[in-house]
């Protein structure tokens, strides 16, 4: 290919058409005004107007979690970059490779406190992988690809390109793909062949092994999932997951106990704690994992395999450290172990394998059900049957009690089908990230499980939904509190509510017929099940707001400052057990 | 006082109680970190140990490779031998960063920083500033009636014992460059 002049405007086009981007999520404004003329004369790339530049944050999450492919964004200067730091931040701290273009002032009025300007590289700074202020257009196309590269290689994350006006005038030298600059970002996907084969020699002998997965196996693309499917069902060894993790192995998957975590399942929690030797793969010891650190997982011997360098021996000592790709790791670990002779430690593991169906046995997410009232548990346990079967069911969530319950009563069976913000624990995230999933699955069934609260934050983008003929389905858990606030006042602050109730909500109902949408009200247990089916059916979005106990609690639970083993299963446990120390902790 | 007891060392970067108990010894390290020279890389390096609770005793920066555009970060730090670990993790991984040397640990390395030193006086006082300062080989750098300006050489130390010995002397003014260091040997 020759060297090609085009305007900014065009290169960013043409860059994004060159990436192989069907789908940008978006919001214009003065600033990019360039760019939108020319997505106004092409074809190739859809363009998904949002009502808000945090909703195409998320959306852009969403749709990359769904597909495993970047998520691109293009806002404007100043408010449309600003609004979009928490949907960067989120993709930040659950690595989504996502690429966000903002416009800028002219390059000659930067630094003047023009109209809609903002520090928009010194802002997102601490919030992307990396980002760019690109001042000349030759800069341009090759600043783009660059962006894609390092949003996509090594640990995924966010990255950010602002453009100001005049570069987005200016005529310049188109850089295609393959002539890019990206051989200064190689992070090696490799792990060292010595450190693995030390690692399987492990798994030979140990005598309660057990596998404790993170989003890097979804991270890593399908084929880590398969390979680690492989790898756990030939060993026999019990895996557990992350909530970033669900679905990289089966929920119904043999050797599957759950998720673990503050509110992970007994089982999984008890064996994270008793076991002796742990396998991390793609997570990253989180506080929400980990409990009180100096009481974590007392008697194992740890490795940790992560594609960051920065995760080994951040939070906990590991014993095998191995940096590298997990899917490159596991095809590694699978062949030597093969090569060795297939070899584990039987009576040990039918020992440690009884051991754990006695903690199953406890049945952690047993809850007393009510005749008139819809308990959350309940209803997901109904969402879950009408719904498990679906060929192509996507659950997102927004974040508090609901997205714990969603968690623990939903099963993914295949990864990129859940899409939840974990590490910064973003509410208003579910709604829009299940509009960027159904439109990269158009046919797909693509349901939000949230509250309340939570939906309210992001609701905007109903319009979205519509405009789009978006059959997104909104499954609120309307509790008319901010739950896991309400949890821990009544657990850390004396049943004191300060603030974590809403006396002001719509109804819901109306509000989707006010957008043209379908709303269905369902508060008693008896009319559950039709009024799910009659969600299902209808082909459109719909709201459906689901009156709940407004009192629940969310177990297990792992209390702030308490070990994997000082778990608690229900009400009667909760009286005085979280101390000053660990009411500190979040 | 507080009653949380959250043990010293373990909270530099959050509320947190999370850092295992590897060693609590704080090491001072200087570390070398070689970077692409494009603009916001001073800020992005500086946020990342203002944004994770790292210490920043000195740094030192300046473009060492005009033609490759490279340049090197002097960094002096404190912490915990796995803070120091985190934090060259942290910078290696960085887009722009090229190299990350732990200074203290990959041998014996010298440092040296530059100090100039503005003395006022007149009669003894400025006599004896004049003569200490051949001890500890300091140039005169600005000379008027009543002042000198004093450039010195040396240490993180020596610079400070000189700066403490003109501080009776009419001391008015210090600029330090912060440390400069390279490992010894090729």
């Amino acid at each position: 290919m020759t060297a090609e002049t085009m305007t900014g405007a065009q290169m960013v086009v043409q860059a994004l058409i060159d990436q192989g981007v069907d789908t940008v999520f978006g919001y214009p404004g003065g600033a990019v005004l360039p760019i939108y003329d020319e997505i106004f004369q092409q074809q190739k790339i859809k363009h998904i107007l949002v009502r808000h530049e945090q909703g195409a944050a998320h959306a852009a999450e969403g749709y990359a979690r769904a597909t495993g492919k970047p998520g691109v964004v293009l806002v404007t200067s100043g408010p449309g970059a600003t609004n979009a730091v928490t949907g960067i931040t989120d993709a930040l701290m659950d690595s989504i490779p996502m690429v966000v273009l903002t416009g800028q002032v002219p390059t000659f009025m930067i630094g003047s406190d023009a109209f809609q300007e903002a520090d928009t590289v010194g802002i997102t700074r601490p919030c992307t992988k990396m980002n760019w202020l690109v001042k000349d257009t030759d800069e341009l196309a090759n600043t783009i690809h660059e962006a894609f590269h390092i949003a996509t290689h090594g640990r995924p994350g966010p990255v950010l390109v602002d453009i100001p006006k005049d570069v987005q005038f200016a005529s310049g030298t188109y850089v295609p793909p393959q002539k890019a600059r990206t051989e200064h970002y190689r992070p090696r996907v490799k792990g060292d062949i010595d450190r693995i084969t030390e690692l399987v020699a492990a798994l030979e002998t140990a005598e309660r092994p057990i596998f404790y997965t993170g989003g890097g196996v979804i991270n890593s693309g399908t084929a880590a999932s398969q390979l680690l499917r492989e790898l756990v069902d030939a060993t026999g060894i019990p895996v557990t997951s992350t909530l970033m993790g669900l679905g990289a192995y089966p929920a119904s998957g043999k050797h599957w106990v759950g998720m673990l975590g503050m509110h992970g399942l007994y089982e999984a929690n008890w064996a994270m704690h008793d076991c002796d030797l742990m396998i991390n793969i793609g997570a990253r010891f989180d506080d929400r994992i980990t409990g009180r650190i100096d009481a974590f997982s007392p008697g194992s011997r740890k490795a940790h395999i992560d594609i960051d360098p920065s995760s080994i021996n951040k939070v906990v000592k590991t014993d095998f450290p191995i940096v590298g790709d997990v899917a490159h790791v596991l095809e590694d670990m699978l062949r030597i172990w093969k090569a060795r002779g297939r070899k584990v430690n039987k009576p040990a593991l039918e020992t440690w394998w009884t051991q754990i169906e006695a903690w199953k046995a406890v049945r952690s997410l047993d809850f007393k059900n009510s005749e008139t009232t819809i308990k959350p548990q309940h209803a997901l346990q109904r969402l879950e049957a009408l719904t498990r079967d679906h060929p192509k069911r996507y659950i997102a969530t927004e974040v508090g009690q609901h997205q714990m319950w969603a968690a623990q009563y939903l099963g993914f069976d295949a990864p990129n089908r859940w899409l939840t913000s974990g590490g910064l624990g973003t509410m208003g995230y579910g709604f829009p990230a299940s509009i960027g999933a159904q439109v990269a699955h158009p046919d797909a069934l693509v349901i939000n499980v949230a509250g309340e609260a939570s939906w309210l934050m992001n609701m905007q983008e109903m319009g979205t939904a519509i405009q789009y003929d978006l059959p997104v389905k909104q499954f609120i858990l309307n509790n008319e509190r901010l739950g896991m606030v309400r949890q821990w006042q009544e657990l850390l602050h004396g049943e004191r509510y300060s603030h974590s109730w809403s006396e002001a909500l719509p109804d819901f109902v109306k509000l989707a017929e006010a957008f043209g949408a379908k709303g269905i009200l369902c508060k008693d247990p008896k009319d559950l099940d039709d009024a799910i089916m009659e969600m299902l059916r209808y082909d459109g979005p719909v709201i459906f707001d689901c009156l709940v106990e407004k009192h629940e609690n969310c177990f297990p639970m792992i209390p702030s400052g308490k070990a994997h083993n000082e778990m608690l299963l229900g009400e009667a446990e909760t009286q005085g057990v979280i101390d000053a120390k660990g009411s500190v902790l979040v | 006082m507080s009653p949380l007891n959250i043990k010293q060392g373990s909270t530099s970067h959050s509320a947190y109680n999370l850092r295992p108990t590897f060693s609590d010894v704080q090491e001072r390290h200087t570390l070398a970190v070689v970077v692409e020279n494009e603009a916001g890389v001073l800020a992005r390096v500086i946020g990342l140990f203002s944004g994770r609770g790292y210490n920043i005793e000195s740094l030192t920066v300046a473009e060492v490779d005009h033609k490759g555009h490279r340049s090197r970060i002097t960094v002096v730090t404190t912490g915990t031998p796995q803070v120091i670990e985190q934090i060259k993790a942290q910078l290696d991984r960085m887009v722009p960063v090229h190299e990350v040397h732990d200074l203290t640990v990959e041998g014996p390395a010298v440092e040296r920083e530059l100090a100039l030193f503005k003395v006022a006086g007149t009669g003894n006082e400025r006599i004896e500033a004049l003569r200490l300062a051949e001890i500890f080989r300091a140039n005169v750098v600005d000379s008027t009636l009543d002042s000198f300006i004093f450039e010195i050489t040396g240490t993180s130390q020596k610079v400070d014992a000189f700066g403490d010995l003109m501080r009776p002397l009419g001391l008015k003014e210090i600029a330090r460059t912060g440390i400069a260091a390279l490992s010894r040997g090729a």
